[in-house]
């Protein structure tokens, strides 16, 4: 664990990203949206992202199942992009770029994109898809 | 760990609460507003809102409640830097949402979230032509998303941008502290 400095107001940058990595378990432990199987959304924004990007290394996980989303859900995903194109190019740019490729599947089942976009370089310093905050319930979640 | 995130939590909560400022009471807190019915979509009016505050943000819930892990980290990197005063627009919070029936099965959910989809959204994702939420503007600016706002503030680009809004992030003044140790 992180070391308490007494009383300390904010919290620390380290407790950012372990909201982040609690949910790796959070997300394993529940089945995940079709367990292994890829659905028609996951292959073809494979495909779209492909074609559009001619990338190195592609990492795409369905995390449906970590949200309040019906089991075999393909509305949710995590994308990490390692392509030369995204050289020279700001990360507002390079997410413009993804969204481009899969405008279709964003205008229709997809609700959630994370993406990391990576040059080449960049990747092999940190060669790891990261994982997604925990799930707060979406506008299905009841509120007082 | 549960207990630090309650103290550090109460402590934001309540320098939220010190700092004042807000809309009515009621449910949010000083800083987050709402963005209004009238006019909700047209691109003059979120043209004035995203340039009427330094920090905007438009979340799926609020600060005090997120109902979404994405706009909750968006929500938790504000805090860490100390940034109290900012406008957050819930894309939930629409009227046309609200008067819609209870969720019945799951097959008339998905017919909800289509329809709504295009009500709800306040027409940010048209406006900014990002097609998720949560969203940052920072001066007027669209910055992007959590995955982007995230990676400015592990870079430090996000202490230089606040730096130029004027705002001084509290993680140099937490250095600061580590440093003369």
């Amino acid at each position: 664990m992180f070391q308490f400095k007494g009383h300390q107001p904010m919290l620390s940058g380290q407790l950012v990203l372990r909201l982040f990595s609690m949910a790796s378990r959070i997300c394993m432990s529940r089945g995940s949206a079709g367990s292994g199987v890829i659905g028609p959304v996951e292959a073809a924004i494979r495909t779209k992202l492909e074609q559009a990007l001619n990338p190195e290394v592609l990492e795409l996980r369905n995390e449906s199942g970590g949200h309040a989303v019906p089991p075999g859900s393909e509305t949710h995903f995590r994308v990490a992009v390692v392509s030369s194109r995204f050289e020279g190019l700001s990360p507002l740019q390079r997410h413009r770029l993804v969204h481009a490729a899969l405008s279709e599947e964003l205008a229709g089942p997809v609700h959630a994109l994370a993406i990391q976009a990576r040059t080449p370089a960049q990747w092999k310093e940190n060669p790891q898809l990261d994982t997604s905050p925990p799930c707060l319930g979406g506008s299905k979640k009841s509120r007082n | 760990m549960s207990g630090s995130l309650g103290r550090a939590a109460a402590a934001a909560a309540t320098a939220l609460l010190r700092w004042g400022r807000g809309v009515g009471g009621g449910l949010r807190g000083p800083g987050v507003r709402a963005a209004g019915s009238g006019g909700s979509g047209s691109s003059e009016h979120l043209d004035a809102l995203v340039k009427k505050d330094k920090v905007v943000v438009f979340l799926k819930g609020t600060p005090e409640q997120p109902q979404c892990g994405f706009s909750n980290a968006v929500v938790q990197i504000l805090r860490l830097h100390g940034v109290r005063d900012y406008a957050a627009y819930n894309v939930l919070d629409d009227p046309q949402l609200r008067q819609a029936p209870s969720w019945p099965s799951s097959e008339q959910n998905h017919q909800m979230v289509a329809l709504s989809q295009e009500a709800r959204h306040l027409g940010i994702k048209d406006y900014s032509n990002w097609p998720t939420i949560p969203q940052v503007y920072l001066n007027g600016e669209f910055v992007g998303g959590c995955d982007i706002l995230l990676q400015m503030h592990q870079n430090g680009d996000l202490v230089e941008e606040l730096k130029k809004l004027g705002i001084r992030s509290a993680l140099l003044d937490e250095a600061k502290d580590q440093d003369s140790k």
